[in-house]
């Protein structure tokens, strides 16, 4: 720092050195915990030069609720509730990964019936998350309420059907090893016909609303942009992965439950910036809406459990198992390490936001304040299976 | 994709004396993994990465576990002839030997260029006291720069070649592993409305002594 | 002379209104009771869709949710409250002006909940600051919320403005800064605020 008048130049030194040297200095603003956009009690340490991020520090575990160790203290189906509560928007998903790792570990089949009603509430699930996603993308960018007001009214109807089935509107607790803690009545799987079919009018409304607005096209066009080299050594699953261009998603490649049963296509973007990731949620969930139908329509008779799953009792042999799913917000797995006991002996839980934080500095480096609250946004968190 | 058997000899072959063992998984899953010694492995993942056949260019899942040290005892049965002529005997012999804990770090590998997996490595510190520093893996897959962030945090194992290893979970003031099976919990459960078992006994250092056999009717509550 | 409630709904359906100050004040406070935007967890979740246009908490004067705690009334604690968070918790509530109202929502933010057995998780955030209202579920349904906003709404109208029962900003006696807890090496520091939370007394009935 120079003592005297910083315009004044340097004896010998050029006039644009000096301008060079006076940049001022650099503000170091804690966004979080509680910030009303920080999707959760979410901490970012941005420094800032005027308006722009020059480096961004993620700080969390302000939700860290010892998952990890309770599930050790747990026995195998005890763990069950414990999945609703990581991502707590999509708790169907969360079970359906706990229970094929669980499968995988033991060895234990599925019956047909039970794939499909996994499927069913696993697209259901993800229509849900993506919705609410546009919805929370939007308040973000400070269409304060509108967007989010839709979102949720849908979200009811879809909670409705959650809260009949399972007994809860957000902790289903619905899946066990082996199948399905209940069977869906026919009464229930009309009204999820019925509000299937008429979803496709409710995206057209909101798409009519949000995709060809200039505002958001303005603020999310160009921000926060992902290679697709970068995606993929970081690790980066779901949405934003195929919003980089990359063509992976773990319905096709790991072909887990009945998916390849499923005509679906899989959206990609081209730019990978916060844009293209709220298009390819949109059009994911009119993919999965499809999927949905066809389900629906084809649903089989037949036992929602196993016959031969052991509830009580359950005790798998030694072993170790990685079970993963593609989760609507990316792929979520467990990986479970057994000694044959009634509880694990280890019970990991890999989180797909947990794992896309890595490159948020990356993503929000050279762009304003405010575009990083976009681009978190578009990341898709949740702190439930951030802090786990 | 090629079996770990296969990984394992190509893997010998590239780096002689790297100690590379599959270790069985005799679960239905079948998933087997190979241990590889921590001397040359961010070499081994580098290669793991690149090599055409395997690309396995996606690090998916970095987890710690906590092997304690354990005790084992092995009987050692010698047959020994009966003198008088009838059956031989076993005569049983037990031995005692403590098998040393460590600290192990799994990391699951796929590939997205060629859609398999997974490849499952495992590494091995030398005790859970001093031996704790492993090779990070984060210069080869970034996406282990959080997860073994979290591996520090609550195991206690240092990777060393990250870029930025402190704690992320736990407060920086924070002084033990969480996830070790040593860890004691503070002590802050005072009272339990439904309590049972452990987390009784653990409520109960907190209750009033019982009451001597004269006979006191009632105590407060220790603060 | 004393004026009984008939006449008083006599009188009002003249149109003329008899009321006391304490009432009309109680009435203003207990209808505009503006929510901090303060989620934690699953429960804020729900906290959420009980101010969208299902379940609508803006009926009951609870409208706007106010980012910044200067300007809120109501401490919704919805969620795991761990102790990474708690001094967090404690200095929001330190920089909300009175009269201000501490709703509990879930059973993690009453007493720990199903993460009780943890490390990190304060085992209720009654420990250091006074909460008004406790919700129990996990979550509670909006309407559970509702129901538990309503019943603060009572406990306002129900206040005296004199007296040792007067809420804490009409009174010069009440504590309003409440000490925020450190971070220590195993544990937060202290473990609970004594003046607030003890742990119940246990009475042993005698030997006989």
């Amino acid at each position: 720092m120079i003592a005297s008048d910083p315009l004044s130049p340097l004896p010998g030194a050029h006039v644009h050195a000096v301008h060079d040297e006076f940049h001022g200095d650099l503000l170091e603003v804690s966004m979080g915990p509680h910030h009303p956009s920080t999707h959760g009690v979410f901490r970012m340490m941005v420094t800032l030069d005027g308006e722009t991020v020059v480096k961004l520090k993620p700080v969390f575990g302000y939700l860290h609720r010892n998952h990890e160790k309770l599930g050790e203290n747990t026995t195998y189906l005890g763990s069950m509730p414990y999945t609703d509560r990581l991502d707590y928007l999509c708790s169907m998903t969360n079970n359906w990964a706990y229970a094929l790792a669980v499968e995988k570990l033991a060895g234990q089949a599925v019956p047909e019936r039970a794939e499909y009603v996994r499927v069913i509430l696993a697209e259901l699930t993800r229509l849900l998350n993506h919705t609410c996603l546009a919805g929370f993308l939007l308040q973000d960018c400070g269409a304060s309420g509108t967007p989010l007001m839709y979102a949720f009214r849908e979200r009811e109807k879809i909670l409705d059907l959650f809260e009949s089935l399972s007994g809860s509107r957000m902790m289903c607790n619905y899946q066990r090893f082996g199948g399905c803690r209940v069977d869906p009545p026919p009464a229930w799987l009309e009204a999820a016909s019925r509000l299937v079919d008429g979803y496709n009018a409710f995206l057209d409304e909101y798409e009519a609303l949000l995709t060809g607005n200039e505002i958001l096209m303005a603020r999310t066009q160009g921000v926060g942009r992902l290679s697709a080299a970068l995606a993929v050594s970081a690790g980066i699953t779901g949405p934003m992965l195929r919003a980089a261009g990359v063509a992976y998603d773990i319905r096709k490649v790991d072909a887990y439950g009945i998916y390849p049963r499923f005509d679906f296509r899989v959206p990609l973007g081209d730019h990978g910036d916060t844009y293209d990731r709220y298009m390819i949620r949109v059009l994911e969930m009119r993919e999965s809406i499809k999927i949905l139908q066809r389900a629906l329509h084809e649903l089989p008779a037949g036992p929602i459990m196993d016959p031969k799953a052991k509830l009580r009792g359950f005790r798998p042999k030694p072993g170790e198992a990685y079970g993963r799913i593609e989760g609507p917000k990316g792929e979520i797995g467990f990986y479970l390490i057994s000694d044959g006991g009634p509880n694990p002996y280890r019970y990991r839980v890999r989180a797909p936001s947990f794992v896309n934080l890595t490159i948020l500095e990356d993503l929000c480096r050279g762009h304003t304040v405010a575009d990083a609250v976009i681009i978190l946004g578009s990341i898709d968190i949740v702190l439930g299976e951030v802090d786990r | 994709m090629e079996t770990p058997e296969q990984i394992r000899d190509r893997l010998l072959a590239n780096f002689p004396g790297a100690g590379a063992v599959v270790v069985a998984n005799p679960a239905p899953s079948a998933q087997h993994s190979i241990a590889i010694g921590p001397g040359r492995a961010r070499e081994i993942a580098t290669w793991l990465r690149d090599d055409p056949a395997l690309r396995l260019d996606y690090c998916s899942n970095v987890t710690g576990v906590d092997w304690p040290e354990k005790e084992i005892i092995e009987t050692v049965g010698t047959p020994a002839p009966d003198p008088a002529g009838g059956p031989a005997k076993t005569a049983e012999q037990k031995t005692k030997r403590i098998q040393p804990g460590c600290l192990e770090v799994v990391y699951h590998l796929y590939s997205m260029a060629l859609r398999h997996g997974p490849v499952i490595i495992r590494l091995r510190t030398g005790n859970r006291t001093d031996q704790i520093t492993l090779p990070s893996l984060t210069p080869v897959w970034r996406s282990c720069e959080f997860q073994e962030r979290e591996v520090f945090d609550l195991f206690g194992v240092v990777f060393a070649g990250h870029p930025d290893l402190r704690r992320i979970l736990m407060w920086d003031e924070f002084k033990d592993h969480p996830m070790r099976k040593d860890y004691v919990e503070p002590d802050d459960y005072e009272w339990e409305p439904t309590a049972h078992d452990k987390v009784l006994a653990k409520a109960k250092k907190h209750y009033p002594a019982e009451p001597a056999a004269t006979g006191e009717a009632t105590e407060g509550a220790k603060p | 002379m004393e004026i009984t409630q008939e006449q008083r709904d006599e009188l009002r359906r003249h149109g003329i209104l008899l009321t006391k100050l304490e009432e009309l004040y109680n009435w203003g406070r207990s209808h505009s009771v503006w929510p901090l935007q303060f989620g934690l967890a699953c429960c804020a979740i729900e906290m959420i869709a009980a101010s969208m246009a299902r379940f609508d908490i803006a009926r009951f004067g609870s409208e706007v949710f106010r980012p910044s705690p200067r300007q809120a009334d109501l401490l919704i604690v919805s969620g795991t409250v761990t102790k990474k968070m708690a001094p967090q918790v404690v200095r929001l509530w330190n920089q909300m002006p009175e009269p201000k109202y501490c709703i509990a929502m879930g059973a993690c933010a009453i007493s720990g909940g199903p993460f009780k057995q943890g490390y990190n998780v304060l085992k209720g955030i009654d420990r250091y600051i006074p909460v008004d209202v406790y919700i129990p579920g996990c979550p509670p349904r909006p309407e559970a919320l509702l129901h538990g906003l309503m019943q603060l709404q009572e406990k306002i109208r129900g206040q005296k403005l004199t007296g040792p029962d007067a809420p804490p900003h009409l009174r010069s006696d009440a504590a309003c800064n409440y000490p925020v807890p450190e971070f220590g090496e195993q544990d937060l520091d202290p473990a609970k605020n004594p003046d607030l939370w003890q742990p119940p007394s246990i009475v042993r009935p005698p030997k006989t």
